[in-house]
C-alpha cells in the first residue's frame, strides 16, 4: 500500500499545529510568565493566520540551497580579487559602518526572536518567531563572512563586536536593540517585527543593497539576494502581528499605538546613520535620503496606515517632524562625523564640488543655505592647514544617545534642546519624540549608558582621547581620520598603479 | 512607576548611571555657542562646582571654541547667556554653583553680530 500524498494545506496543518506545549503538572501561567504583564489581551491564539505557510522542513531545505549559492559567489569574489572592482575606495566606509553598526543587530534580532518564540504561547507566532530567529542568526553569520574578505585589505572592520559594545556612536544602534530586547515579547514584536521590519526596513535594506550594487560590491549584493526572501517573510510577520493584536481585543489599541509611536521615532533616529551613508558615503549615489523617505515612508507608509485606520490605529506621532527632518538629517550627521573623525572607526571627507552640486540639486530647500557654507568654511580651513576638529565631547540625547545635533522644527539654525526632571536629576533630549519616550518610562531610560558620561566617570580606559580610542581598540592613523591620508587610500592607489603597469 | 515591567520591584534593581556622585566630585556642564553649528552640538565637561564662572569662560569655553574663525572676534562683555533655559547674567567671580549651574545644566550663549560663517549659522 502506498502512502497517501498529503495536500499542501493538510501538510501545513500537521507540521505547524498541535505542536504547542500544554503543561500537565505546572500551571501554564508559570511556564509562560511573559505574555501577560504588558497588558495585551489574547482571546484566541488559534486565530493567528500565517500567510507564509512555510513548514520547518522546507525552511531548512530552502535556506541550505541559498547558503550554497551565496558561498559559491563569495569564493569566486575572493578568487578574482573582487575588492579591486569597487567604484571608489571610499565606498568601503559604508561597509565598515554596516559591520560595526548593523550586523550586530542581526544577532540581537536572532536573540530577541528566540525569546519571543519561547514566551508567546500561540503555536503560530512561535513557529514564525523561531524561523525569523534562525534567519537573523544566518544574516549575522553571512554578513560577517561576506565582509571578512574586505577586512583582509581595509582597516576599521577587524574589531567590530568589541567596538559595537563600546564606541560612542555605535551605542546608538546598540541601545536601540537593547531597549527592544529588554521589553516584553509583544513590544518586541511591534518594535522589531512591525516598526523596523515592516515600516522602516526598506529604508535600511534597500539603501545598503542598492548602494552595494551601484558601487560594484558584488559580495554584498549577493548577500542581499540571499536575505531577500527572508525579509519578505519578516514583513509578513510584522503586519500579521499588528493585525492580530488589534483584532484580538479593543483594549490592545492604546498599548499598540504607544509602541508604534515609540518605535517609529526610535527607528527614525537610528536610520539617520543610513541617511548619511546614502548622501555622503556612497561614491555612486542611488538616490537621496529625502527621496528614499518620500517613496518608502511617506508613500508606502502612508498607504499602510490608511489600511490600518480601520482598527483605529493612526500614523505614528511625529511622523510629520520626521518627514521635515529628511531635509537635514544626513547633513547634520555627516558634519558630526567630520568633526569627530579622530574618534570614528571609518574615514571621513568633505564632499567634492561635484557631490556638493548633487546635494544642492537633491536638497534645493536646505543644502545651499545651511550646509554648503559649512563645508566651504571647512574646506578653506583645510587649505589653510587648520583642518577643523571638535576636541570636546558632545552632549548626548538620553534616549537615542545621538549627540544633540538636531535642530528645532522650522529653524535649522538652532539646536533643539528638550529636558525632563526625574527624581531631581535633569535629562536631556534631542527632540519631543525622544523626550516623550523617556517620560513614558523614566525608570528604564534613567539607566542609559551614555558614552560621554561614562568617559567622564573613568569607565572607558582613561581620561584622554587616545586612552579612550585604545579602549575602543581603534587604531589611530589607520582606522580613523580623513580618507585622503589613510592607509586604505594608499592600498587602493597601489592597486591602481599595478593595474596600469599591467595594462601599460 | 510608569514603566510596565514583569517585576513590581523593577526600579529597585536599576542604577541611575548619571548620578552626580559618579563623577568624582565634578558635575557635568554643557555649553553651546549659538549660531555656530560647525560645533554640531553643545559640548560637555566634568567640572568642579566651585569653579569660578570667569575661569569656566577662560579655561574651558574659549580654548574649545578657538578653532572657529569667528572665535577671536567675540566681545565677551556683549555676550548674552541662558542657564537651563532662563536668561542669566553670570557673575564671573562667583562659582558655577553660585551662578545656578548645577549637574547637567546647559549654558547657552549668543554673540551679537556673530552669526556663523557668512551669517549661515555654521
Ligand atoms: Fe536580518
Ligand atoms: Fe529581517
Ligand atoms: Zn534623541
Amino acid at each position: 500500500m502506498s502512502a497517501r500524498k498529503l495536500g499542501l494545506k493538510q501538510r501545513y496543518a500537521l507540521m505547524t499545529r498541535g505542536l504547542d506545549w500544554e503543561t500537565t503538572y505546572q500551571p501554564m501561567e508559570e511556564v509562560y510568565p511573559y505574555d501577560r504583564f504588558e497588558g495585551i489581551k489574547i482571546r484566541d491564539w488559534s486565530e493567528w493566520e500565517d500567510p507564509f505557510r512555510l513548514t520547518m522542513d522546507s525552511y531548512w531545505k530552502f535556506q541550505a540551497e541559498k547558503e550554497r549559492k551565496l558561498y559559491a559567489v563569495l569564493d569566486s569574489f575572493a578568487q578574482s580579487n573582487g575588492q579591486t572592482g569597487i567604484s571608489d575606495p571610499r565606498y568601503i566606509n559604508a561597509i565598515k559602518l554596516f559591520i560595526t553598526g548593523v550586523s550586530p543587530l542581526e544577532y540581537q534580532a536572532h536573540r530577541g526572536f528566540a525569546f519571543t518564540g519561547r514566551h508567546l504561547r500561540g503555536v503560530g507566532p512561535r513557529v514564525a518567531a523561531q524561523m525569523q530567529s534562525l534567519d537573523e542568526l544566518r544574516h549575522a553569520q553571512t554578513q560577517i563572512h561576506t565582509i571578512s574578505h574586505y577586512n583582509k585589505f581595509f582597516n576599521g572592520m577587524a574589531e567590530w563586536p568589541h567596538m559595537h559594545d563600546r564606541v560612542w556612536y555605535l551605542s546608538v544602534p546598540k541601545s536601540f536593540f537593547d531597549d527592544a530586547r529588554t521589553a516584553g515579547p509583544f513590544e518586541f514584536m511591534i518594535a522589531i517585527g512591525f516598526a523596523f521590519e515592516y515600516v522602516l526596513t526598506n529604508l535600511l535594506f534597500v539603501p545598503f543593497m542598492s548602494g552595494a550594487a551601484y558601487n560594484g560590491d558584488l559580495a554584498t549584493v549577493t548577500f542581499g539576494f540571499s536575505a531577500q526572501s527572508d525579509e519578505s517573510r519578516h514583513m509578513t510577520l510584522g503586519i500579521e502581528v499588528i493585525k492580530f493584536l488589534l483584532e484580538q481585543h479593543p483594549d490592545n489599541l492604546p498599548i499598540v499605538q504607544k509602541w508604534v509611536d515609540k518605535w517609529f521615532w526610535r527607528g527614525h533616529r537610528v536610520l539617520g546613520l543610513v541617511a548619511m551613508m546614502m548622501d555622503y558615503m556612497l561614491p555612486k549615489k542611488v538616490m537621496s535620503w529625502k527621496e528614499a523617505w518620500e517613496i518608502y515612508f511617506t508613500e508606502a507608509g502612508g498607504a499602510l496606515f490608511q489600511d490600518l485606520a480601520r482598527y483605529g490605529l493612526r500614523p505614528p506621532k511625529y511622523a510629520d517632524v520626521a518627514t521635515a527632518e529628511a531635509e537635514h538629517i544626513s547633513h547634520q550627521n555627516w558634519c558630526t562625523f567630520y568633526q569627530y573623525t579622530h574618534a570614528a572607526a571609518f574615514h571621513t571627507w568633505l564632499p567634492t564640488a561635484q557631490e556638493m552640486d548633487w546635494l544642492s540639486e537633491k536638497y534645493p530647500n536646505t543644502f545651499d543655505k545651511y550646509y554648503r557654507p559649512r563645508y566651504e568654511m571647512w574646506a578653506q580651513m583645510e587649505k589653510d592647514g587648520h583642518r577643523f576638529y571638535n576636541m570636546a565631547l558632545p552632549q548626548l540625547c538620553t534616549t537615542c544617545q545621538i549627540p544633540m545635533v538636531y535642530t528645532e522644527p522650522g529653524d535649522p539654525t538652532t539646536i533643539a534642546f528638550r529636558q525632563s526632571m526625574y527624581k531631581n536629576e535633569r535629562y536631556h533630549f534631542c527632540s519631543d519624540g525622544c523626550k516623550d519616550i523617556f517620560d513614558a518610562e523614566p525608570e528604564k531610560f534613567a539607566q542609559s549608558w551614555l558614552p560621554v558620561h561614562q568617559i567622564f566617570q573613568g569607565n572607558c580606559g582613561g581620561a584622554t582621547v587616545p586612552d579612550v580610542l585604545d579602549w575602543y581598540k581603534l587604531k589611530v592613523g589607520e582606522d580613523n581620520l580623513d580618507f585622503g591620508q589613510s592607509p586604505d587610500r594608499k592600498t587602493w592607489d597601489e592597486w591602481q598603479a599595478s593595474k596600469s603597469r599591467l595594462a601599460g | 512607576m510608569s514603566v510596565i515591567a514583569i517585576r513590581p520591584d523593577y526600579e529597585a534593581h536599576t542604577e541611575v548611571r548619571d548620578r552626580l556622585g559618579n563623577f568624582h566630585g565634578n558635575q557635568v556642564v554643557y555649553v553651546h555657542w549659538e549660531k555656530h553649528l560647525s560645533f554640531c552640538a553643545a559640548i560637555a565637561f566634568p567640572l568642579p562646582p566651585d569653579m569660578p564662572f570667569g575661569a569656566f569662560i577662560d579655561n574651558v569655553i574659549k580654548p574649545h571654541y578657538a578653532p572657529h574663525p569667528q572665535a577671536e572676534a567675540i566681545d565677551w562683555a556683549a555676550v548674552t547667556w541662558q542657564i537651563d533655559g532662563a536668561d542669566a547674567t553670570p557673575d564671573l567671580g562667583k562659582s558655577l554653583a553660585e551662578n545656578g549651574v548645577g549637574h547637567k545644566s546647559i549654558v547657552r550663549f549668543w554673540t551679537p553680530g556673530l552669526d556663523g560663517y557668512h551669517g549661515s549659522a555654521s
